[in-house]
């Protein structure tokens, strides 16, 4: 197994499979920049920098080295800390957060340092100024108790200028052809230890599988790694998902977008950008940076938690999923079957998620997705609604209600969905009888998340700003973004009146 | 002769305040926490296995299972502790380990020493407890009702209560539970104990109080004090989390050090920490407030009951400083203020940046809110009108408020923040947005400085000047990222005269000041930062007696300025002026000390001046609330805020940003929750919020008011720690004015603390079927 550290070339076969990065730095490298706040991938003080080869080019991404396996960094180039200065020179990320009063108790500031260096970094690779919601984005995953974030925004806002007040500093990537050749060689001829299997094709994995019958897959490992290091369970071998190019794609064919299971959040969030805003307001809402660097579409939808975010979603489009047997056969199952109970699924023990199949139709057909939660940023949802409605000649011809929290799995309102369709699209008592419909149908419970009450009183009201948005009523959605001016002054989004 | 050291170099730096010592360490990873510290190579780190039920008797203990578990090299139970096993702060009843009784879930019951903490940690599973339960009490509700209390109920009188509530021309009378908050510093609670030849022992700790680590670590040990020394570089994060309650990690390790003969690492992982160590109080105050039709407020009765825990831990001193703030900024002429220490079987709480302050200014403020609705007026003239100012210039407990900078502060803040206008626009806004609702709120804080318990506020110092000009000093206080280390060098360099990079602070250490107050209170710069400048005038003015016999020189012939010593008509380096006083036999080392005058507080009578001084502030915020659901965006927050003679204002800014940050954060995301067995369910980061970058307002603009201490304090600077974390009470209020919109302010529905979505939501239900229950008519609800 072999990975580049900084500016040292690693080849170690010596680890356990479920051995974290973290652990790694600390325990094995004495890197002990690199911190354990939570162990749980919820505070971003275990930050690190990952560069991996993507169309022949390094590209750098940020992780939670605490529920990250260093295994699963093989051919890649991990950036920590230590690295960003040089001979006493700070990194743009480091000066800006001295120069800005960034750090107070100083245990949460190498982690938020490689959140900004990577934001600093793509911004100079794409040319691109960095703005506040930029930073915020960046630093998401980043908790701080001392400074109350200020300082550490100004920062983010200011590295351009460190960069060319401070002596001239040459960017991480830049100075990295050599990273990039030694990756190159890497990738051409890569080497696993014998419990850590990572297949790039679906023939690679079909062996690893024969092979290795009691294995475990993972994928991203951000919440599979949560039963080592909060649970403490030791994992023998561990067969790695994440890169089998088949479980990547993420395209559109004629009449359908097909997402891989092996697709990040943070692929699909970009893939989204701009040809489905509502799908990338969603995703932006999920998690933190770093975990959506890592975390996959399919664990979010296998996983079966019924507070998950991509299950309404996908059961709103009527998704298919592809699944695939270890003996290479498939079988598509639509998600609203998926489900059978709590964490229960229609997988079976040799089956695994392959892809997910979403009409274009359909995704071209009215859709809102609202998530509530505590917290704006890396939070998990209290209630989530994904709505589409399609609409014929002013009627509701297929309604389709989605929701988190409200049953022990992800769940369709189908009486509600009956009581509108076939309605016209301002049936206000049409409505009503779907909001009364849902008060029987939905089954939330109470937990330290949010009362059931209140569960129940959220999805009654998200139909309720969904039907009149699809009225043309101007209702506002906050994210973690600011509030516009424009919703300041008139209480209106500005731009859905452009 | 032998050499002395050659001078170093100072770097031209002028104008600019120092950054944080550490700040160049922090960003590059320097910075070394103890985790961070080289392990041995047989060093053993430590699990302890935790009780699962509130409140029991222990019926057998079978841990063969543990001890043979690969990696455990001992496990140990109470019995096992060589000297005494309790290790509480001030009384008593804080076990290291459990014997045959359990009285909250998460109590350490044994501990386990592993080669690994996973080994530890896995092993301790595997214990077999038998428990015979009792009932046990949960909710400070049931601690009144049974009247269990850990420690005796005081109460504040002033005037006459009873008469003046009756006489009120209007009164409320309701109830505010206020839950408490998980302190979540980023680095977990650690201690690392290495045993000596001598049978002593050292141990690093994270600790706010390293003297007192010290003391029980002796205690549990059997062993003099002496013989313990204990070490704190620096914390992440501390908040009042580990006042008292890093203890018990580093008399476990050593223990397990001593036992073993070998360092012991004790460090609890984020979930252990989570359940095992204590939180700020929950307070369930119910009050009556008496007021006129003008809204100024004539009688307060307040009945303020602190969950404790299980123990006393620092509980007296929190519900007292509870009780101490429930005037906040304003003056109240009759008054009953009593505080209870319920008992509960949970986890004991503990100190929290605010130790009880909080509590006591939320209940205010909420009262001049529910007021303001009551009378039909703004909030903030039931403020003003009900401020401290002359004639109304006495506390409850009979401290004079004798300067007018509450009401100054506040009037500049209203002026300099547009407050008139912005309520005006809200108004307007509210009218017209039948979905998004505006709320406003300008709140103050006044808080005491000064330890309430009389003996801890003194500091100590010990400074050395070394030959090559250098000046080393260490204190009492500890650092936690609040700067003090900074501040003291500061300090120090300005009573030399020289420069700042000259002055180098030396970790905290038992053996270098004994006997030192925990760092709290905010306290840390006033104590140790006057004891520093102790030392250093005692050195300056032997230096300036050696420099009037040498160079025959008049007294008021020498200063150090600009880091050059003037004598008389002609300068020397400081370096060179240190090298002649060395080799003329000056002593270049003393120790400093300080004791906080004046103070005294007279508990029979209820009376006296617990504070030096007060440390003010005010904050306005605005927030936007999305009526569907109860989210909300706090949008813009200005604050004003009173530090005396800043010593350095980035670090000042700092503070204030932060515990603004943090006390938002208890009021609004921060949930504590347990199930009804006793069980904390917010036990990790995935459960309980603390706030994120997005959480804060893109406007948020802090200023210092602009006025040095009329106390004495050093360099007439102010505490900055914990005031600034009640201005985050602003955003409450503004949430609970944005619900109070929908009723027209004519009512004030009661918003749950924290104000999560799902409290804003029903808060403003609340309001929504007051309005509709109304049919237009005048409220009249509030007054009985």
């Amino acid at each position: 197994m072999q990975f580049i550290l900084n500016d040292e070339l690693i080849d170690d076969n010596t680890l356990p499979s479920d051995f974290t990065a973290l652990r790694y730095l600390r325990e094995k490298r004495g890197l002990t920049g690199t911190k354990e706040g939570c162990g749980s991938g919820d505070c971003g003080a275990c930050t690190l920098l990952v560069g991996a080869l993507e169309d022949g080019e390094l590209r750098y991404s940020t992780l939670n080295s605490c529920i990250t396996p260093i295994q699963s960094l093989a051919g890649k180039h991990i950036v920590s800390v230590e690295y960003l200065s040089k001979a006493g020179e700070l990194h743009p990320a480091q000066q800006a957060m001295v120069t800005h009063h960034g750090s107070q108790c100083g245990f949460c500031t190498p982690g938020f340092v490689l959140s900004l260096a990577g934001l600093y970094e793509n911004a100079q690779r794409a040319e691109q100024s960095i703005d506040r919601e930029a930073v915020c984005d960046a630093i998401s995953g980043n908790l701080c108790r001392c400074t109350g974030y200020r300082p550490i925004i100004d920062a983010g806002l200011s590295m351009s200028d460190m960069a060319s007040s401070v002596e001239p500093f040459t960017e991480l990537m830049s100075q990295n052809n050599q990273v990039k050749t030694q990756l190159e060689s890497l990738q051409k001829e890569p080497k696993h230890s014998r419990n850590y299997l990572q297949p790039t094709d679906l023939e690679q994995l079909a062996q690893a599988l024969k092979a290795n019958p009691a294995a475990t897959l993972i994928a991203g490992g951000t919440d599979l790694m949560l039963e080592n290091t909060q649970r403490y369970r030791d994992f023998d071998t561990l067969i790695d998902v994440s890169c089998v190019a088949e479980l990547k794609q993420l395209h559109v064919a004629e009449t359908t977008l097909t997402i891989g299971a092996s697709v990040t959040y943070s692929e699909l969030e970009a893939f989204s950008k701009t040809q489905y805003p509502q799908m990338n307001a969603l995703l932006s809402r999920i998690a933190s940076r770093q975990i959506r660097n890592r975390g996959t579409i399919g664990g979010n939808v296998a996983n079966a938690s019924p507070i998950a975010d991509l299950p309404p979603l996908l059961l709103a489009f009527d998704a298919d999923i592809q699944l695939l047997k270890n003996d290479g056969s498939t079988r598509a199952v639509n998600i609203a079957d998926f489900y059978l109970g709590y964490k229960q699924t229609q997988l079976a023990k040799d089956e695994m998620i392959a892809s997910f199949d979403v009409s274009l139709d359909k995704l071209a057909q009215f859709h809102r997705f609202y998530k509530v939660s505590k917290r704006m940023e890396d939070d998990i949802s209290s209630a989530m609604l994904a709505v589409r409605f399609a609409v014929d000649n002013g009627e509701l011809t297929d309604v389709r209600l989605a929701f988190g929290g409200m049953a022990a799995t992800p769940i369709r309102g189908r009486k509600a969905e009956a009581a509108l369709t076939g309605k016209r699209i301002n049936d206000e008592h049409a409505l009503n009888q779907a909001i009364e419909a849902l008060r029987s149908e939905l089954t939330p419970m109470s937990d330290m998340r949010a009362s059931a009450a209140y569960r129940l009183d959220m999805a009654c009201n998200l139909i309720r700003k969904a039907w009149l948005e699809l009225n043309g009523t101007d209702v506002v959605t906050f994210s973690g973004h600011a509030v516009s001016d424009s919703i300041l002054s008139t209480g209106l989004e500005a731009s859905t009146h452009a | 002769m032998r050499k002395l050291p050659q001078d170093f170099a100072i770097s031209s730096q002028k104008g600019l305040l120092p950054i944080h010592e550490s700040a160049i360490k922090h960003v590059t990873g320097q910075a070394i926490y103890i985790d961070d510290m080289p392990e041995w190579p047989n060093e053993l780190h430590v699990a302890t296995g935790l009780s699962t039920e509130a409140h029991a008797d222990i019926v057998s203990i079978n841990l063969d299972k543990v001890r043979a578990y690969p990696g455990v090299v001992d496990v140990i139970v109470q019995a096992d502790i060589p000297g005494d096993p309790d290790v509480s702060p001030v009384l008593s009843g804080d076990l290291m380990l459990a014997g045959n009784f359990v009285h909250y879930i998460g109590q350490p019951i044994f501990a386990v020493a592993a080669t690994s903490l996973r080994a530890a940690k896995q092993a301790v599973r595997l214990a077999e407890i038998v428990y015979q339960p009792r009932e046990a009490t949960l909710h400070p509700r049931q601690s009144l009702e049974r009247q269990e209390f850990v420690l005796p109920t005081h109460t504040i009188q002033c005037g006459n209560a009873t008469e003046a509530m009756a006489a009120a021309p209007r009164r409320i009378k309701s109830d505010l539970y206020i839950k408490g908050q998980e302190h979540f510093y980023l680095e977990g609670q650690i201690s690392v104990a290495v045993p000596n030849e001598d049978g002593g022992v050292q141990v690093f700790a994270s600790s706010q109080h390293p003297a007192e680590v010290q003391k029980l670590v002796a205690r549990v040990l059997g062993l003099p004090v002496a013989q313990v020394l204990v070490e704190v570089r620096r914390m992440g994060g501390g908040f009042g989390g580990k006042e008292s309650q890093a203890a018990v990690l580093g008399c476990t390790a050593a223990v397990l050090a001593v036992r073993n003969g070998c360092p012991v690492k004790y460090r609890m992982p984020r979930q252990d920490d989570m359940v095992q160590t204590g939180k700020r109080h929950d307070f369930w105050n119910s009050y009556q407030v008496g007021f006129s039709d003008e809204g100024e407020i004539l009688a307060a009765e307040y009945d303020m009951v602190g969950k404790c825990g299980c123990t006393a831990d620092l509980s007296d001193g929190v519900v007292d400083r509870a009780m101490f703030h429930a005037d906040n900024a304003y003056f109240l002429p009759n008054a009953r203020i009593s505080g209870y220490r319920g008992k509960t079987h949970t986890v004991s709480n503990t100190a929290f940046r605010g130790f009880g302050g909080p509590k006591g200014v939320l209940l205010a403020e909420n009262v001049i809110e529910e007021i303001a609705c009551a009378v039909g007026k703004d909030a903030l003239d039931i403020r003003k009108l009900n401020c401290y100012q002359a004639g109304k210039d006495t506390t409850p407990y009979g401290q004079k408020v004798d300067d007018d900078v509450l009401l100054t502060l506040m009037e500049e803040l209203e002026a300099s923040s547009d407050y008139r206008a912005r309520r005006q626009a809200i108004n307007a806004f509210n009218k017209q947005s039948p979905f998004l609702k505006k709320g406003l709120a300008l709140t103050p804080v006044k808080f005491g400085i000064s330890f309430t318990s009389k003996h801890l506020n003194q500091g100590g110092a010990l400074l050395h000047v070394y030959t090559d000009g250098s000046v080393h000093v260490s204190h009492g206080g500890t650092e936690m990222g609040q700067g003090l280390y900074t501040k003291v060098a500061q300090i120090v360099a300005k009573a030399f005269g020289i420069d700042y990079q000259r002055v180098n602070v030396g970790s905290t250490r038992t053996d270098k000041v004994p006997n030192a107050s925990p760092t709290a209170a905010s306290a840390g710069t006033d104590l140790n930062g006057m004891a520093a400048l102790d030392a250093a005038m005692t050195i300056k003015g032997r230096l300036q007696e050696f420099a009037m016999e040498h160079f025959a020189i008049a007294a008021d012939a020498f200063a150090i300025e600009d880091d050059q010593v003037i004598l008389g008509s002609e300068t020397m380096g400081f370096p060179e002026f240190i090298k002649l006083a060395y080799m003329n036999r000056v002593s270049l080392s003393s120790t400093g000390f300080y004791k906080t005058p004046k103070i005294g507080y007279d508990r029979k009578a209820a009376k006296g001046r617990p504070f030096l001084y007060y440390a003010n502030g005010a904050a306005v915020a605005e927030v936007i609330v999305d009526t569907f659901t109860g989210e909300y965006k706090v949008t813009q927050v200005d604050i004003l805020h009173d530090v005396g003679d800043s010593i350095n204002a980035d670090i000042d800014i700092g503070q204030i940003e932060g515990a603004f940050v943090q006390g938002m954060g208890w009021l609004t995301s921060e949930e504590l929750s347990w199930d009804d067995k006793g069980r904390i369910t917010t036990n990790s980061p995935a459960n309980y919020k603390i706030p994120t970058s997005a959480d804060i307002p893109e406007k948020f603009t802090v200023k210092l008011f602009d006025r040095a201490n009329s106390e004495e304090s050093v360099y007439r600077s102010k505490a900055v720690g914990e005031p600034p974390l009640m201005l985050g009470i602003s955003v409450w209020c503004a949430l609970k004015d944005a619900c109070a919109s929908v009723a027209d302010h004519k009512f004030s529905p009661p918003l749950a603390v924290p104000a999560t979505p799902e409290a804003v939501y029903y808060a403003m239900q609340a309001a929504q079927n007051h309005k509709a229950g109304m049919n237009g008519e005048v409220a009249k609800e509030a007054s009985l």
